[in-house]
Order: structure tokens, then sequence, then C-alpha cells
């Protein structure tokens, strides 16, 4: 589904990414996790199109498609999908406004028809049971006054709605009481399916008790330096990540 | 002679011709009024940038042209004056074109109780001593040269009287519509709003045609002990007019009131809103929006005065600004030695669209009285960059993305209107404008 290849990214000219290689298929879980300032985040918004990074090396290819060229709306509408580590407050605009509109410019760009409020209305509250948001979020702001974990529900209820075929969750277990994560797990374990993949971005093990990867990288310095399965994850969690970057380190 | 002189004669001397069609109305107490203030606008002069106030205004556009006063009701489409009412049903309806009242366009025939409605010229006749007692006091011609240019030719405009603990529902809806024929136009209002009475008053200002005209205009209201008032101006006039307007409002004891000034039009626009507690406990909220284009320019100059203890002022001006338009505010606070336990909030907030768009914001707080709250603050800026991003990555074209944030940024200041007819008219005018 998501080929990257050597893929290198600065920040004010500031190499972030140093050469990430990774490859998701359909259907499969990715887990990448690693220490506070890895670079993390940077790859997911790399992905997602943020285009105050600037790539200097490398590629990615989405189905097949030279994801590098595209603008971020085009990548969305091409099914990406970024649960943002902070997602931003937008007052004056509600949530509907923001859903309608998402939905609508995504189906436009496949050559489907626009849906009707009702046909919206019926979906959303559909997804919105999902993940246990109430029906007045739809009027309220997005993100506006939302707690953390409303926040962090909200980007999934998002997900549920436009359905894409890769799903990036950048840290959105962070913040999250053990109910809200049940939730939000549930939500996403749902919405899988042979046809979609998910990266799970976190630094830590108890999301993938209920999301269960297929894989786990170790992001480190820009680079990936460990894959391995979900048992890595475990040992992670037990023994932190210094054995890694240092196994790492000897290999150099 | 310069081009201010030039158009100081021609002003002068058109009041002549004016005082000539007035005939019998001569005689009337107004017309001493007219004189004085014919005698004070050609004392004074035009503001240049050097003069405080003018700091950033340069009216030298406006002294470069000509304009005759309006003489006659021009032809007009019904179509272009609905466009600008609301529904006659539910709304007390004024309409005015060229500053001469239209029978034709108005529904005033059945009014509530307890509320007067007449043009200006009627009331002086009918009720000479109340309209005198008002009259040109809270809008002075001592010191504002447009202001006793308004005063000088005085004719048309509207008078509102609400009486004590009337609550008049309808809202009144007073329209001025100009064809932009080279005349200048004068519209005078004077409202006043008795003790516990409620009403609500929309002023709408607009023009048809290609060729430029000189809007200049004046509002006084004085709103009594517990009155409430809700005021909403909207000025769309023609994109190459010229329009200069005074809103003045003395509040007494325990009054509170709300307005909105709303900016679309004009290709030079200057707004002030003056607004002065003479009483306690009374609340001022003074909204404002202005979004432009082109080569626009929109300034508006608000002051308030807490000039008594115990009072609230929160005022929101936001403006978006595109192309290389040009936009000014300026929002003076005065915070007298005796206004004690007063709360003074007032924020200016811009968007400016492109690289040449200007706007020049200067908040002012002066406060003399130590147990106050008091704040001010201004900002400019472009759309914010995360929340772009945020709706670009829910597949969100940019275009539509930007749209979405301007309209959210302007909307909130029409949000706390409490006629639904008239906020839904403003939110859809700008939809259409910014989406
Ligand atoms: N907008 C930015 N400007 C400057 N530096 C940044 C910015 N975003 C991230 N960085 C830097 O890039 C590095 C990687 O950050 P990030 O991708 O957020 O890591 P992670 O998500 O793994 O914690 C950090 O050193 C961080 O300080
Ligand atoms: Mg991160």
């Amino acid at each position: 589904m998501i080929e990257i290849k050597n893929l290198h990214a600065n920040i004010d000219g500031r190499e972030i990414l140093k050469g990430i290689n990774l490859t998701v298929n359909k259907g499969e879980v990715h887990a990448i996790m690693g220490p506070n300032g890895s670079g993390k985040s940077t790859l997911a918004q790399v992905i997602a199109g943020r285009e105050d990074y600037e790539v200097t090396k490398g590629e990615i290819l989405f189905n097949g498609k030279n994801l590098l060229e595209l603008p971020a709306e085009n990548r969305a509408c091409e099914g990406i999908f970024l649960a943002f580590q902070y997602p931003v407050e937008i007052p004056g605009v509600s949530n509907t406004t923001l859903l309608k509109n998402a939905l609508n410019s995504i189906r436009k760009y496949r050559g489907e028809d626009e849906l009707d409020a009702m046909e919206f209305l019926s979906l959303v509250k559909k997804k919105m049971s999902l993940v246990e948001l109430s029906e007045d979020l739809l009027r309220r702001s997005v993100n506006e006054g939302f707690s953390g974990g409303e926040k962090k529900r909200n980007e999934i209820f998002q997900m549920a709605v436009l359905q894409p075929k890769l799903a990036i969750l950048d840290e959105t277990d962070s913040g999250l009481d053990i109910d809200a994560l049940r939730i939000v797990a549930n939500g996403v374990t749902k919405l899988k399916s042979p046809e979609n993949a998910t990266i799970v971005v976190t630094h830590y093990q108890r999301l993938l008790n209920y999301i269960i990867p297929d894989f786990v990288h170790v992001l480190y310095d820009g680079k990936i330096i460990k894959s391995g399965d979900k048992s890595l994850a475990l040992e992670l969690e037990n023994k932190g990540y210094d054995w890694v970057i240092e196994e790492a380190a000897e290999l150099v | 002679m310069n081009s201010s002189t030039v158009l100081k004669e021609l002003f002068i001397k058109q009041f002549h011709s004016f005082e000539n069609t007035l005939n019998g109305e001569k005689e009337l107490p107004l017309h001493q009024i007219r004189k004085d203030a014919i005698k004070k606008f050609s004392a004074l002069s035009f503001p240049s940038i050097k003069d405080e106030g003018w700091k950033y205004t340069n009216i030298n556009p406006l002294l470069s042209k000509t304009f005759k006063p309006a003489d006659s009701i021009p032809e007009i489409d019904p179509e272009f004056i609905n466009k600008y009412l609301f529904d006659k049903k539910e709304f007390v309806t004024l309409v005015f074109v060229n500053g001469y009242f239209s029978k034709e366009f108005s529904e005033s025939d059945s009014l509530p109780k307890g509320l007067i409605l007449e043009t200006i010229s009627e009331a002086i006749k009918k009720h000479p001593e109340l309209v005198l007692t008002y009259f040109s006091k809270s809008a002075s011609s001592e010191k504002n040269i447009f202001t006793a240019l308004n005063t000088a030719f005085a004719n048309h405009g509207t008078f509102i009287f609400v009486e004590e603990n009337a609550i008049i529902e309808k809202p009144i809806q007073i329209l001025y519509v100009t064809k932009a024929d080279d005349i200048f136009v004068s519209p005078r209002n004077l409202f006043l709003v008795n003790k516990n009475a409620q009403v609500k008053i929309i002023e709408t200002y607009a023009g048809f045609g290609d060729r430029s005209y000189f809007t200049n205009q004046v509002t006084e209201f004085v709103i009594n002990d517990y009155a409430v008032v809700e005021h909403v101006r909207i000025q769309d006039e023609q994109l190459n007019a010229f329009h200069i307007s005074t809103l003045s409002v003395a509040l007494e004891k325990s009054t509170n009131f709300s307005s909105y000034n709303i900016n679309f039009g004009g290709s030079f626009v200057r707004n002030n809103v003056n607004a002065k507690f003479n009483g306690g406990f009374a609340e001022c909220r003074l909204n404002g929006l202005y979004v432009t284009e082109g080569t626009q320019f929109i300034d508006n100059h608000t002051s308030i005065d807490h000039a008594k203890a115990n009072c609230l002022s929160s005022e929101l001006y936001k403006g978006i600004l595109n192309d290389s338009s040009r936009g000014v505010f300026n929002g003076k606070v005065f915070v007298r030695q005796d206004a004690q336990k007063t709360n003074a909030y007032q924020q200016n907030k811009n968007i400016l669209l492109s690289n040449d768009a200007i706007v020049n914001t200067k908040p002012q707080l002066e406060i003399f009285a130590d147990d106050v709250k008091c704040s001010h603050g201004a900002t400019v800026g472009q759309l914010d960059k995360d929340q772009l991003f945020y709706l670009k990555a829910r597949g969100i074209q940019e275009k539509e993305a930007k749209a979405i944030l301007i309209y959210a940024f302007a909307s909130d200041v029409v949000h706390s209107i409490s006629i639904l007819q008239v906020r839904d008219r403003l939110e859809s005018l700008l939809a259409e404008k910014l989406l």
C-alpha cells in the first residue's frame, strides 16, 4: 500500500529523518515506537503532506502513485488519514462543517456523488456511536474546549467517517484514561479490514494490547533501527530503548 | 486655490441654492441650526494626514471630486431595493432613495404602540421642541467638518421616538439607497429611546450605478435609563462610493446598547462611532466587521467615554483585507477619574489575505481611575497555518479550507445579533463573499 524508500527530511535546514525505509501492505498493522524526539511525528506529518518539512531525498509511493507530488488535501483524497498527536482547535468551524466538506471533497475527487444532508447525517450518527461521542459534538467547534481524551476520540470519529485506506495514528493513546483507551482502540479495531492498513505511532505498549500489530519498528534519530513482531513491543516495555540503541550503534 | 478650498466653496455655494428650495421651511428653527452649521463648516478645514485622527486617512480622493446635492428620486429597480430589505411583514420599513423618503417602498403605516417614526423633516414640524432638545447635541458640528456639512444639508432622515416602557418587538429597518450619479446625500437620524423601552434598529446604506457619489451621514442616539437597544448598521455602498458616517450614542443609567457595524462597500469609508456613558451601570458593546478587496479603503474610528462609574464596554472589531485594500482601526477608551469599577475590553483582529493589503490599527486606553478592569489588543495576521493544514489533511481543497477559516473568523462578529433574519442574511452575505 505504502512504500517509503530512503526518506530524508529537514526542518529549518536541520535533518530530522535520515533515511527511512518502510513498506506497509494492506491488511497490516505496523507500530512505530521510539523515544521522544526521534522523528515519529515528523514521519507522520511528512506522509500527510505538511509543507514545513522539506524532503531532500527518497520517495514515497502510495498504491503506486508518487505521494510527494501531491498536496496534503489530495493525499487525504487518495485515502491517507493522519490522527494528529496534537489536534488543533478551530473556533467557529463546527465538526459538521469540517466533516461534510471533507467527505464531499473526497467523494468528488473520486468521482462519486456528494452526500445529501440526510445521508450525511445518518452516516455520521452511525459512526459516532463507535467512539461513544454524543451528538451535540457535531454542532460544537472543531476541538474547541475539548478535553485531551475528547480530542483523540474526535480524531478516530473523523477517521471512521472518512474511511481512509491508510490511517496513521500519532500517539492517539497518550493522555487517555483506560476507558477512553478502550473506546479508541475498539473504534480502530472495528474499522480494520483486509483492504486498509494502520500505522500506530506510540511510545507505550499498552495500546498494542488492544490493537495487535503485525510489525513493530523502533525509530531513533531519524532512522528505523530495529524491526520485529509484536513481541518486540513487550520487550521494549520491559527493558526500555537503550539496548536497541546500543545494539544499533554496534552495527555501525 | 487648492482642491480642499475648491470643494468647500462649492458646498457653500450649493448650500445657498439648497436654501432657496426650502421656501417656508426656512422659517423653521431647524434652519437656524443649518445656517450655524454651514458657518462652522466654512470656518473648519478638511482634515489632512497631519491631523490627529486622520494620520492614515488621506481624504484627497474625496477632495478631487465634485458632487451636487441630490434633487430628485431616480428610477429604481424594485429588485435592487428588495435585495436589501428584510421581510416587510416582520419589520417596520423605511426606504429613502437619494435621500428622499420613498412611500412606495416603505411600510410604516400601522406602527407598533409606543413608537413614533417619522422623517426628520416631518418631526421638526410636528414636535419641534422635542426634536430640537436633542438634535445636533451628541454629534456636534463644533469640531467635525463632516458633521457640520451633514447638519447644514440636513433635510432627510429618520426620527424615532420610543415611549417610556414601550417594548417594540418589530425591528425597524431603514434603507438608504443612492444612485451613483456624482451626487451627495446627507441622511440624518435622531433616535430617542425613553426609560425602560426596548428597540432594534437596522440601518442599511447601498448604492447602484457606475458613477461616484458621497454619503455623508450622521446618526444620533439618546438612550434613557434602563432602555435596551440593538443597532445594526450595514454599509454596502457601491465600490466607487465615498461614505463618511458618525454614530453618536449617549447612554444613560443602566442602559444596554449593542452595535454591529458591518462594512462591505465603498471606495473610501470613514466611520466614527462615539459612545458616552452619562449614567452608571450601563453596558455598551461595539462590534464591527470590514471586508475589503481591490483598492477599497475603510477606516473605523471608535471612542468610548467612561464618564461614569460601574459601566462595561466591550468592543470587537474584525477586518478581512484582500488585494491592495487598506483598513484603519482606531479605538479610544477613556476611563475618567470618577469612573471606578469600570470594565473595558477592546479587541481589533485582522486577517490579511494578500501581501499588498495593509491595516493600521491603534487601540488606545486612557485610564484615570484606579479600580478598573481593562484590556485591549490588536492582531494582524494571516490564516493560522496549523488550522489550514488540519482542514487540508482531511481532504478539503485549499481554496475551500481558507474560505471556511475566513468565514469562521468573520461570522463570529454577527453571531450575537438577536434578529434572526438579519443574522442569517449577514451570514449568507459573508458566505457569498468569502466562500
Ligand atoms: N516544527 C518544528 N520546528 C523545529 N524542530 C522541530 C519541529 N518539529 C519537530 N522538530 C524537531 O524534530 C525532532 C523530531 O521531533 P518529532 O518528530 O516530533 O519526534 P517524536 O514524534 O518522535 O517525539 C525533534 O528534535 C524536534 O525538536
Ligand atoms: Mg510525536
